[in-house]
């Protein structure tokens, strides 16, 4: 669940402002049509984010890890170790999701109990 | 005042709103687990895929910190009520 909101496929650019004008008729449907484009503004600004942030980190984490020496141009090992971080640090995000979600829930049961 | 929703579809919107900033602080909490266990634990060249020891240290790493800031907060409460709890 967590992942796919990593995953960049969704990412439509509408602006915010566009959905707070004010129309001059409206009728139910319209309404509903607004209210559709409200969430699927809020859907898309978050998975915009989402994907800024992993693009930033993932940048950072494995330009640190892969590129120690910068040359004239990326070398070819330095590539193949940046495509591999890239892997791993999604990796390492779904490990981390996963035990964080079963200890919220593990503990949350305990609470129930 | 035509253009504005009504009371069905605003109660409607704030609880999807509430729900997707629900999901975007869980989003955010494991963003950050995920670069402070990366730095602890990846020590090596990135591989074509983890070794055992690297998933295990992610997967120690996330269940040790939470256990840190309960610690914590247990420490914080107790210092205070020793030094008067006034």
């Amino acid at each position: 669940m967590i992942c796919t909101n990593i995953s960049a496929s969704s990412l439509h650019t509408s602006t915010m402002s566009d959905l707070f004008k004010s129309s001059s008729s409206a009728q139910p449907q319209d309404m509903l049509a607004r209210k559709e484009a409200v969430m699927n503004s809020v859907r898309s600004e978050l998975a915009l984010a989402n994907a800024q942030e992993l693009i930033n980190k993932t940048n950072e984490k494995c330009y640190l890890k892969c590129v120690t020496k910068p040359g004239t141009s990326l070398s070819s090992s330095e590539q193949t170790c940046l495509e591999r971080c890239l892997g791993r640090y999604m990796d390492a995000f779904n490990i981390c999701s996963r035990t964080y979600i079963a200890r919220v829930s593990r503990e949350r049961e305990d609470a129930q109990v | 005042m035509s253009d504005k929703f009504d009371d069905a579809t605003q109660k409607e919107l704030q609880s999807f709103l509430e729900k997707e900033q629900a999901q975007a602080r869980l989003h955010a909490t494991i963003f950050n687990l995920t670069s402070v266990c990366w730095d602890k634990c990846i020590t090596g060249t990135p591989s074509t895929r983890f070794s055992r020891g690297e998933e295990s240290c992610l997967a120690n790493c996330v269940e040790r910190f939470l256990d840190t800031s309960l610690f914590m907060v247990q420490k914080i409460e107790e210092q205070r009520s020793l030094s008067g709890g006034s």
